[in-house]
């Protein structure tokens, strides 16, 4: 501590002290602009990671399907005729090729997280009068669950199908009249049907999803959709979502299957997420100016007001780059204390917020996510902004000339 | 020889506006010589050239031409760091009014050139401050802040602060211009008292001829030329 003690150290507390009023108006000002960057950025990064995890909450990262069946016209000859007009083909469910082999070398790449197999299909679930068309999901649960955060999103009973189990969505249940422990009876295009008991209810918060998704076991729904030993789409979740593309390619490039990550399913959303990041920056970039330009005015006015003193203190031995570190330090403990303060009141704001953005059901609205390395990053800053913007006065400062600045 | 003469100026000359049209010089070859211990009045109509000159031996300006030379060293040539460094210890400042800190106390201003030449405030300083502070008899209100002090006590302190680094000159411009004629008399006395005991050389500015009487020696600044220097017969009658 008594090391900090400088002759630097004094004269720029002492003065910042003797313009008390100046001084506590500029750090109000930067612990205001701090305070919104604060804000502001943990509303949004809460923001994202809410829906961020709404889209990923139920749908893999990635997902590889067999590649498309296409038709093509025969190759040009020199003779006969040649067809014009080529019809596009119906594309039927089918089994990615070889999927055990794709799936252990998926396992060993480093980015992959989980690889899950899935059998997908449409189908009808009939209770009693009442039939429904569903999309229907054949799952092993130990890996798809790694992959889909269903068992966050149960409302009832157990994600774990068994073979004879199915998990439906609350409106679906709602709609046949259904619970856990009661029987359904799934039907699929090729007349396979089956009667199944509801082992676990799910609730997405999503209207279409909750109507008409309901999961089975991997064999069940193989045996429904005809597709013995098949699966027709492996889906993949990787340790970085946002590297979720080039993971994509690779994998496209190594099997030559059809490869989409969520970055291109979810192309508009991706684009707002980035919006959403730019006018933070834009946010944090104006604030941040306007915080420097306030401190930067203090400090002109102060070497102005000064200037005797200065002179004064250069004619007692004061050096010039003492002089330039006074004002310099001045600015960098504006920003600093600035920020200290508008991180705990921007903090607070975050806590009323989180009392007043909530749910019907008091669940908060967003999940806003303290970020500790937020409020450093403020710190370390605002500091540097301070002590930037100090650069100007400080020079001016260091610069005078005693003789001229004594006499005034 | 270079240890009994505090300064010596050869030639020096100081322009102002130097290559304009509105070229102007202000002292016109100076040749001065201090000795250790001696007690000078600076005398001069206004815009004599005297503030310049002063300001010249203070390092706070340079000269156009010509050579000075602070206790034996030569100041001409050297940059900023280095005259600062020179000024620091060789020169104390006494200057007309407004001459401290307000931000700080009577204790504090004293130490100030102490500060910023240790880096650190040490106990040494503080005793050293402390010592001068009671020898310009201001301990009652070595804690107050300056602007509380009647401008006779401010000098004093200037005055303190002068004399912390034990300079071999110390510069006063005007001490006494701001005081009235028993505060002035007192501070003259005590400037006397410190030159005799420390054998601190003062070279200090006034317009009061009843106080220049009472120094060792008058120069007289005419225009920017050296009028008359001589040894003052009253105090010295030899």
């Amino acid at each position: 501590m008594k090391q900090l003690l400088t002759y630097e150290w004094i004269l720029s507390t002492r003065f910042m002290r003797e313009g008390i009023m100046q001084t506590l108006l500029i750090i109000s000002g930067v612990a205001l602009g701090v305070s919104v960057i604060v804000f502001i950025s943990a509303l949004i990064s809460g923001l994202q990671t809410n829906l961020f995890r709404r889209t990923l909450d139920y749908q893999a990262q990635i997902v590889i399907r067999p590649p498309r069946e296409v038709a093509r016209s025969l190759r040009k000859s020199d003779v006969g005729l040649q067809a014009t007009l080529v019809q596009p083909r119906a594309q039927r469910l089918r089994s990615v090729d070889q999927w055990q082999t794709v799936s252990r070398m998926l396992e060993k790449m480093p980015e992959v997280e989980v690889v899950a197999p899935v059998v997908a299909g449409a189908g009808f679930v009939i209770r009693g009068d009442a039939n429904k068309a569903v999309n229907l999901t054949g799952m092993e649960p130990q890996s798809y669950l790694r992959l889909i955060a269903l068992e966050k999103q149960l409302i009832a009973g157990t994600a774990r199908v068994g073979p004879a189990d199915i998990l439906i969505g609350n409106e679906l249940g709602h709609d046949l009249g259904v619970g856990v422990g009661d029987k359904l009876i799934l039907q699929t295009a090729s007349k396979a049907s089956v009667t199944l008991t509801i082992c676990g209810i799910f609730d997405f918060g999503n209207k279409g999803i909750n109507e008409r998704s309901v999961y089975v076991a991997l064999r069940t729904a193989q045996s429904l959709l005809n597709l013995p030993g098949g699966v027709t789409t492996v889906e993949v979740n990787v340790e970085k979502p946002f590297d979720a593309e080039l993971v994509a390619q690779v994998i496209s490039a190594q099997t030559g299957l059809d490869v989409e990550s969520w970055i291109v399913l979810n192309a508009q959303f991706f684009s707002a997420l980035q919006a959403q990041s730019m006018s933070n920056f834009i946010i944090r970039f104006f604030v941040g100016l306007t915080a420097a330009l306030g401190i930067a005015s203090v400090l002109v006015v102060s070497v102005v007001q000064k200037s005797r003193e200065i002179g004064i203190l250069r004619a007692t031995g004061a050096t010039r780059n003492q002089i330039l570190r006074v004002f310099l330090l001045q600015g960098a403990v504006m920003g600093l204390l600035g920020s200290l303060i508008g991180s705990f009141a921007g903090w607070l704001f975050l806590i009323a917020w989180r009392g007043i953005a909530i749910n019907a059901d008091g669940t908060p609205l967003f999940v806003i996510e303290f970020d500790p390395m937020l409020f450093v990053w403020a710190a370390v800053g605002a500091t540097l902004v301070g002590t930037l913007a100090a650069v100007f006065p400080a020079r001016t400062a260091a610069k005078l000339d005693p003789a001229v600045a004594i006499r005034g | 020889m270079a240890e009994t003469q505090t300064l010596r100026l050869q030639g020096v000359r100081k322009a102002y506006g130097v290559g304009t049209v509105a070229e102007m010089e202000v002292l016109h070859g100076i040749d001065l010589t201090i000795q250790k211990g001696e007690f000078t009045a600076l005398i001069g109509p206004s815009g004599s050239g005297k503030s310049t000159l002063l300001n010249l031996i203070g390092l706070l300006d340079h000269p156009t031409a010509g050579q000075l030379f602070l206790t034996g060293v030569e100041a001409t040539g050297l940059d900023d760091a280095d005259l600062t460094r020179l000024r620091a210890t060789a020169i104390g400042f006494v200057f007309q009014s407004h001459n401290l800190l307000p931000a700080f106390t009577a204790e504090e201003n004293v130490m100030l050139p102490l500060l910023a030449a240790r880096g650190r405030p040490d106990k040494d300083m503080q005793k050293r401050a402390e010592g001068l502070i009671e020898a310009v008899g201001l301990t009652p209100w070595s804690s107050h802040l300056t602007n509380e002090l009647s401008g006779g006590q401010q000098q004093r302190v200037a005055i303190a602060r002068a004399l912390i680094m034990q300079p071999a000159l110390v510069l006063a411009d005007e001490p006494t211009g701001n005081l009235d004629t028993q505060t002035a008399d007192s501070v003259f006395d005590l400037l006397r008292k410190i030159n005799l005991e420390s054998r601190t050389s003062f070279l200090i500015v006034t317009h009061d001829k009843r106080l220049a009487q009472r120094c060792d020696r008058i120069i007289e600044l005419v225009d920017g030329r050296i009028a008359s220097d001589k040894v003052n017969a009253v105090i010295n009658p030899e």
